[in-house]
């Protein structure tokens, strides 16, 4: 394997993340958060909301957004961005789907 | 052990009408426990608003739509009601009252609100059948029926009442005839050249006025067949309605040897010439003065209730008042000294071919009177320089084209008077209390300004300064059509339309409703998911599949979770009471667990803070091995059922608060609803559970229990109302139940009781509790969707379900 392919990391099956639900991948700095949308994409944010590190691993995920449980943020998935009039940005991870598997771009970045 | 309760004060009201019963009204809002009021009332029924007669002889309205309280009304404020008996005498010795079927109740204190008859003046054949008041819901009856027989009607009077009962005889097809004796029609209200403009708009409705008309004789046989005028004119009449004036109805205060003038006199406290005898309304005569609108009455309603329940030492102070004619189409509004004299000046405006008239009369810069005719949307603005005796020099040039003078485009004026401007006469609600009513509680609809502040809410001419000021106030958000509030930004359908739309066409999925409702969002969004589930859950008990994905988190998890993304845990106290066994038990989870904090709630539990979500099922493993199950302390919910030790050790108790507070948490635990539900139940009127901020909340009496709905202790203060008094533990249950499912079937989601109960009414709730079948229905399905909801949420859990809610995916390195 090359270097560039070692970054990912096999996490899960899909099927492990219910839809329209949301699953935590811890790491010793961050903790992950992974999402399933209704259509079975996935993706992946730091588990923190940008106003008050709410985790967004506990919100309704709706559409590409989830909303964040403490105080109702909606954050976009694939840019992390929180929706008007919010102003704020979850980190986003790179994720990707193989054959129902999910790779996230962990370890090595 | 029990404590003999002192005797309460004995109240009894004479006269089931608006200023009495608007006495009532006050005094229990003041003291709703103080007294064991009787009512004694000449008609057979509850009050109505007498006021509004006139829109239901015209058709306008129906006589349930006037109802203001219903005979429910007096059962669920413990108000005896002796209805349809007239009082014989007062006893002032004795201290009773008797009624002329013989019932007797003993006073500590007597409030006459006996108001006044038509003046029926005692012409030749005044007797006849056919001739009648305009005073009550028989006369309005009387005449409805005699439009169906008989064409034409005479109508003596041309004052306030008179026409406004031709005018509705007129809409009613009859040939309608006005005799007034003076020159002009409505002279106490209006000038001569209003009262001409006035003339001839109602010969335009078909309605004939004859003025200097001198009636000399009424004619009949069996019964009336016309009358005849001094000059000899002969006008066919089926049916003579008398409103040629009122005059106080004061022969039982007379006979009492009450000191009486022309009306019952009162002193500014309303305090007749007995002292243990107060008196309001149309019967009274203060400072010389006697009352026949509705403002005044109101007010000495208010000032009544302060000095009977010792509140206040207010004194009724004569204001100014002003008038409206309810006659559909044409717009008056005269108050204060409207003719003047040699120290006043008038301004005049005059269009004449809008039929618009107004003038103002004004004394030392000062505005002391104003008759608007044709036009009188600025009616407040005028109103309230005259009441406030507002120094109009700076305004006289424009004054007489009112507050928007000079601005173009349709400025209704409202934005222009001040806060302390009267809106509402009748029930005297300024603009800055509307104003403030709506910012406050969010009101969007007239409706909802009417019933919480009673603006609008008598006679009704001040709708449309009401929705004024909600335009002010909502800026383009405000449409005078009745609005739906949308579920959230995904449809334009409101709660109740999706709600209905579940039931009748049996949608049974979030999906199905999504897409029977025209949502725009495929998958809705964190508003609305929540909303469709519990919509579901209680329109399907049994049949639905909760849709946990559509829970909030707390719910999700079945703990609440903490600013640090922690949870919190609260077992079940039942009705607070918890023993030596399950607090050991809760030691050991908080030392095996290593829970860093416990703290007691307001709702006599015991709260476990810091549990991070992997340790919930383990710690609720233990807790159930205890006997313990989840409290629903995170959800929308039944949440606690807080009670005081009652009779079992309380010197002071009644009844045994505690076992009836178990009773309620052991039916109604597990069960979802709009929002989230708490109860109490205190064992005596001292009310130790606070049960009078809660959803539902009972206080035991020695009779009984009091069942009260819709209070609040949150952001919002709100005491509840009175729902019904009961007197057996069945019969609690039984309207708790019922209650909790009317909440469950009828209220918004994230509604809490009490904004719930203030947007439908709590008659409403009465009406549909009060009625035994209705309430036994909705205590059955009640109960049949807890046979679904009561399996502790916990132990499923902690036997496995949902455990990836519980695990990380994955541990990265």
């Amino acid at each position: 394997m090359d270097s560039h392919i070692s970054v990912w990391t096999d996490v899960g099956h899909l099927n492990d993340i219910p839809r329209l639900g949301s699953r935590v991948v811890t790491t010793p700095a961050i903790d992950i958060a992974l999402f399933r949308t209704a259509d079975d994409r996935v993706f992946a944010l730091h588990d923190m909301c940008p106003h008050k590190a709410g985790k967004l691993s506990q919100g309704i995920i709706h559409g590409e957004s989830v909303t964040c449980p403490l105080h109702n943020w909606v954050i976009g998935l694939p840019d992390g961005k929180a929706k008007e009039p919010e102003e704020g940005c979850a980190r986003t991870v790179p994720v990707r789907l193989e054959n129902g598997r999910i790779l996230l771009a962990v370890g090595g970045a | 052990m029990n404590m003999i309760a002192p005797r309460r004060s004995r109240l009894v009201l004479v006269g089931n009408g608006m200023a009495g019963v608007r006495a009532l009204e006050e005094i229990l809002s003041r003291a709703p426990h103080e007294f064991a009021i009787t009512v004694f009332g000449a008609e057979p029924h509850g009050n109505y608003n007498r006021i509004m007669l006139s829109p239901v002889l015209a058709g306008e309205k129906t006589f349930e739509a006037i109802t203001t309280h219903p005979g429910s009304w007096y059962k669920e404020n413990g108000i005896e009601l002796i209805a349809g008996e007239p009082v014989a005498g007062i006893d002032r010795e004795a201290k009773t009252v008797t009624g002329e079927f013989g019932t007797t109740r003993p006073y500590d204190v007597l409030l006459l609100a006996t108001g006044s008859n038509p003046v029926i003046i005692p012409l030749p054949g005044h007797k006849l059948p056919g001739v009648i008041g305009f005073r009550d819901i028989a006369d309005v009856e009387t005449m409805l029926a005699a439009s169906k027989s008989g064409t034409r009607a005479v109508v003596i009077g041309g004052g306030l009442l008179g026409l406004e009962a031709a005018n509705g005889l007129a809409r009613n097809g009859m040939d309608t005839t006005v005799l007034h004796i003076m020159p002009t029609l409505m002279e106490r209200q209006l000038d001569p050249v209003s009262a001409g403009l006035l003339k001839a708009d109602l010969g335009n409705r078909g309605i004939k006025v004859i003025t200097e008309a001198n009636t000399k004789i009424i004619l009949g046989e069996d019964r009336v067949e016309g009358v005849q005028l001094a000059g000899g004119t002969h006008l066919p009449a089926s049916i003579v309605v008398m409103a040629a004036g009122i005059r106080p109805n004061i022969a039982l205060a007379k006979e009492a040897g009450l000191t009486c003038g022309r009306g019952i006199q009162v002193d500014d406290a309303m305090v007749t010439s007995d002292p243990a005898i107060y008196a309001v309304g149309e019967c009274v005569e203060h400072r010389g003065a006697l009352f026949g609108l509705v403002a005044p009455l109101y007010e000495m309603a208010k000032i009544v209730a302060d000095r009977i329940t010792k509140t206040a030492d207010s004194d009724y102070i004569p204001a100014v008042t002003g008038t409206r004619l309810k006659v559909t189409g044409i717009d008056m509004f005269s108050a204060g000294d409207f003719m003047g004299d040699e120290n006043t000046d008038d301004v005049v405006f005059r269009d004449a071919a809008r039929g618009i008239h107004k003038k103002l009369v004004i004394r030392d810069d000062k505005l002391i009177g104003a008759v608007l005719y044709g036009e009188a949307r600025d009616s407040a603005w005028y109103f309230d320089m005259i009441r406030n005796g507002t120094d109009i020099s700076a305004l006289r040039d424009t004054l007489v084209f009112g507050p928007s003078a000079g601005n173009s485009g349709e400025a209704a004026g409202v934005e222009s008077l001040p806060d302390t401007a009267e809106i509402c006469g009748c029930n005297g609600v300024s603009k800055g209390t509307i104003l403030a009513a709506i910012g406050k509680h969010k009101l969007t609809t007239a409706d909802q300004v009417r019933s919480r502040t009673k603006a609008s809410a008598s006679c009704g001419s001040c709708t449309c300064q009401v929705e004024s000021l909600l335009a002010l106030a909502l800026g383009g958000d405000y449409d005078a059509t009745p609005k739906v509030k949308p579920v959230c930004k995904c449809t334009a359908a409101g709660h109740d339309a999706v709600r209905a739309a579940i039931l009748d066409r049996r949608l049974k999925t979030i999906p199905a409703v999504m897409d029977a409702m025209g949502w725009t969002a495929s998958d809705g969004c964190a508003s609305c998911r929540p909303a469709l589930n519990y919509y579901l859950l209680c329109a399907w008990p049994g049949e639905y599949v909760d849709d946990s994905r559509s829970r909030f988190v707390n719910e999700r998890m079945h703990a609440n979770i903490q600013k640090d993304g922690t949870y919190s845990v609260v077992p079940r106290m039942w009705g607070g009471v918890t023993s030596s066994a399950e607090l050991r038990a809760i030691a050991d989870v908080v030392d095996k667990h290593q829970i860093p904090t416990v703290k007691v709630t307001g709702g006599q539990r015991i709260d476990l803070l810091g549990v991070r979500k992997e340790q919930l099922p383990d710690v609720w493993r233990d807790l159930n091995a205890a006997g313990m199950v989840s409290g629903h302390a995170y959800g929308k919910a039944l949440r606690t059922v807080k009670t005081c030790v009652g009779s079992e050790w309380c010197r002071f108790g009644t009844q045994d608060s505690t076992a009836m507070g178990v009773a309620l948490e052991r039916m109604t635990w597990g069960s979802w609803t709009p929002h989230k539900t708490k109860m109490a139940v205190s064992g005596c009127p001292r009310n130790c559970a606070e049960a009078t901020i809660k959803d539902f909340g009972v206080i035991a009496t020695d009779a009984g229990w009091d069942l009260y709905v819709a209070g609040n202790g949150g952001i919002e203060v709100r005491v509840t109302d009175l729902l019904a008094k009961v007197t057996t533990k069945d019969e609690v249950l039984e309207y708790a139940a019922a209650f909790m499912q009317l909440y469950r079937e009828e209220a918004w989601y994230l509604d809490r009781t009490a904004p719930w109960v203030e947007r439908v009414g709590i008659d409403y709730v009465r009406t549909r509790l009060s009625d035994a079948g209705g309430r036994k229905l909705l205590q059955a399905r009640f109960m049949d969707s807890q046979r679904f909801a009561q399996d502790d949420p916990w132990a499923d859990r902690a036997a496995g379900a949902d455990a990836h809610e519980f695990s990380t995916l994955a541990s990265v390195e």
